[in-house]
């Protein structure tokens, strides 16, 4: 027997009432109310337009960018209100990967897993550099494949290993969450695959909210999983049961891919 | 299609690329003749340049100030080649170019980023407006305004300043240009990376976009140079011209396109006027050849 998840016991994130509009009278997610669990994946599933992307970018407030969305509710990240943190602490604490890999350019493997230092100033001695780069490269099963190579620019790898090196950059704040928007969808089967058991691994330490399209993704790799549509959080629980026995007809409809 | 007999699938294919022989042969004839159309002028202007003008090209015209007609006329008369070279020219050129770079490239970079970043704004559009009107003001008028703000004003007399004004004026739309459509290729994606690790938007702008679009500013910057280089109208009216090689900002200053005009003026030095071209001419294909090679190296 399925039950849709009211509540978390102690969520890394708990979103209330959230909603978030790019314009004034047109909400892209209405009302979501979730925690999230801790050192788990979650899965996000909807079809294309439902609003997952646009709640996956609220919990780090990659809305703060664009001055006309409009956001209401509350994201708190380990019992504080994420709106009040300064956006550089947040984002050391919310890692985020997105759809198309994207290592920065003009950097090295090396500068690119130390970007988020680098960039923000932040000053470390040689050795602790060393030690982060290895010890995330290692994390994200990139380090063999490139430790002879850490001064090549970022771009020279494969889309594979680019989507790595950026899920690493992520990781090199050792922050608590880790979200990813259609990580895999740019890549191929073998990509994905490797991407997948890297996500399985990383749940240890990591909570991982993932955006994904592709629902036997989500079997595969997520404990649970929201379901949403035209902006709703339809439905949400732990994803062996949903896929067994959706309880909403929308997401059963889903599921059985009668509208994708 | 499967019971289309096979021999004539075959001979439809092959119908199809006698077709296709025929129009790339077409094609690359047009080719042929668009480029030697081009090229045409460029050989015949260089081919001009080079064949009246390296007589004079050797270390003393790189190192020498312009003569002046006595010298040349005596030179002439003996039958030797003038004597003297370019360097008050040379150093003039290199001395306003330089300058008008360093007011043009800050603010040509500022006011790029700026419309770069607020591009969809009322007041950008009439920033884009104004700068794509001075691109299109004529140098001779430029000149005319820096002669009222620098010479009469400033200066209170001709000078390089007054010159590397009018040309840091005409410098600067291309540059506001370039910045932005540089800029505005580099994807959202390398952006929103930045952002997702809480880099606040203005080291964004300046550890992240603007080395990934280095070698589009550095281009942009090479042109915009390449273009005044050669502008001679405007420092008639502002640096004048002098005989000396000067470094003094506030003073009267040469450059290699105003020994041209002067030599032009004085039936003694026609020779110069060739080599002093030729040179100008080597410094803008340089230029250009080094601003293409960047473009494409990214
Ligand atoms: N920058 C934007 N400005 C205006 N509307 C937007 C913007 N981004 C998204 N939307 C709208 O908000 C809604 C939700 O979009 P969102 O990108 O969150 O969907 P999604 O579930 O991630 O879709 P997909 O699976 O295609 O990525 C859509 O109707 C979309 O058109
Ligand atoms: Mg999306």
């Amino acid at each position: 027997m399925s039950e849709i998840i009211k509540h978390i016991e102690d969520p890394v994130l708990d979103i209330q009432k959230l909603s978030i509009a790019y314009n004034k009278d047109k909400y892209a997610v209405t009302d979501v109310n979730a925690g999230i669990k801790r050192k788990r994946v979650t899965a996000i599933m909807g079809p294309s337009g439902c609003g997952k992307s646009t709640l996956l970018r609220a919990i780090n407030r990659m809305h703060d960018l664009y001055s006309n969305i409009v956001i209401d509710g509350k994201v708190f990240l380990n019992g504080e209100d994420t709106s009040e943190l300064s956006a550089i602490h947040l984002r050391r604490k919310i890692g985020m990967v997105f759809q198309r890999p994207n290592p920065f350019p003009t950097m090295s493997i090396y500068d690119n897993v130390l970007a988020g230092y680098k960039l923000n100033g932040i000053r470390l001695k040689k050795t602790q550099r060393d030690e982060i780069v290895e010890e995330t490269l290692q994390d994200v099963t990139l380090w063999d494949e490139v430790k002879d190579s850490l001064l090549k620019k970022g771009t020279f790898l494969s889309g594979g290993q680019q989507q790595r090196l950026c899920i690493a950059r992520a990781l090199a704040f050792k922050p608590d969450v880790l979200l990813l928007d259609e990580p895999t969808s740019a890549l191929d089967p073998v990509a994905t695959k490797k991407v997948e058991e890297l996500l399985i691994k990383l749940k240890k330490n990591y909570t991982i909210l993932l955006v994904t399209h592709n629902m036997s993704q989500a079997a595969r790799i997520s404990d649970f999983s929201m379901f949403m549509y035209m902006g709703e959080l339809v439905e949400y629980g732990k994803t062996k049961d949903m896929f067994i026995n959706p309880l909403d007809k929308r997401t059963e409809e889903y599921l059985t891919g009668k509208f994708s | 299609m499967d019971d289309m007999p096979a021999y004539s699938l075959r001979t439809r294919i092959a119908e199809g690329r006698d077709h296709r022989v025929v129009k790339d042969k077409l094609l690359s004839i047009l080719v042929i003749v668009f480029s030697a159309i081009t090229i045409f002028p460029i050989v015949l202007i260089i081919g001009k340049l080079i064949s009246k003008g390296y007589k004079q090209i050797n270390l003393d015209f790189f190192i020498k100030k312009a003569p002046d007609t006595y010298e040349a006329m005596t030179a002439l008369n003996a039958g030797e080649i003038i004597p003297g070279g370019i360097l008050n020219g040379i150093t003039g050129t290199l001395l306003m170019v330089l300058m008008a770079a360093l007011i043009a490239i800050p603010l040509g970079l500022l006011i790029g980023i700026f419309l770069y970043e607020h591009g969809s704004k009322k007041y950008a559009g009439l920033i884009r407006d104004i700068s794509d009107i001075l691109q299109g003001v004529p140098s001779i008028v430029l000149g005319l305004i820096a002669y009222f703000w620098v010479v009469k004003n400033i200066t209170h007399g001709f000078s390089a300043l007054a010159g590397s004004t009018a040309l840091a004026i005409m410098m600067l739309p291309l540059i506001i240009r370039s910045t932005e459509e540089t800029l505005k290729m580099i994807p959202d994606s390398i952006k929103e990376a930045g952002f997702a690790l809480g880099v606040p938007y203005h080291k964004i702008i300046l550890r992240v976009l603007i080395p990934t679009g280095f070698s589009g500013l550095l281009a942009g910057i090479l042109l915009a140079i390449s273009r005044i280089i050669g502008e001679t109208a405007p420092l008639m009216l502002t640096a004048l011209g002098s005989m000396e090689v000067n470094f003094n900002i506030q003073k009267p200053t040469s450059a290699v396109p105003l020994l041209i005009w002067e030599f032009y003026n004085d039936p003694n030095m026609v020779d110069l006027i060739w080599s002093s071209s030729l040179f100008l001419m080597a410094l803008v294909l340089i230029l250009n050849i080094v601003t293409k090679s960047i473009r494409s190296k990214k």
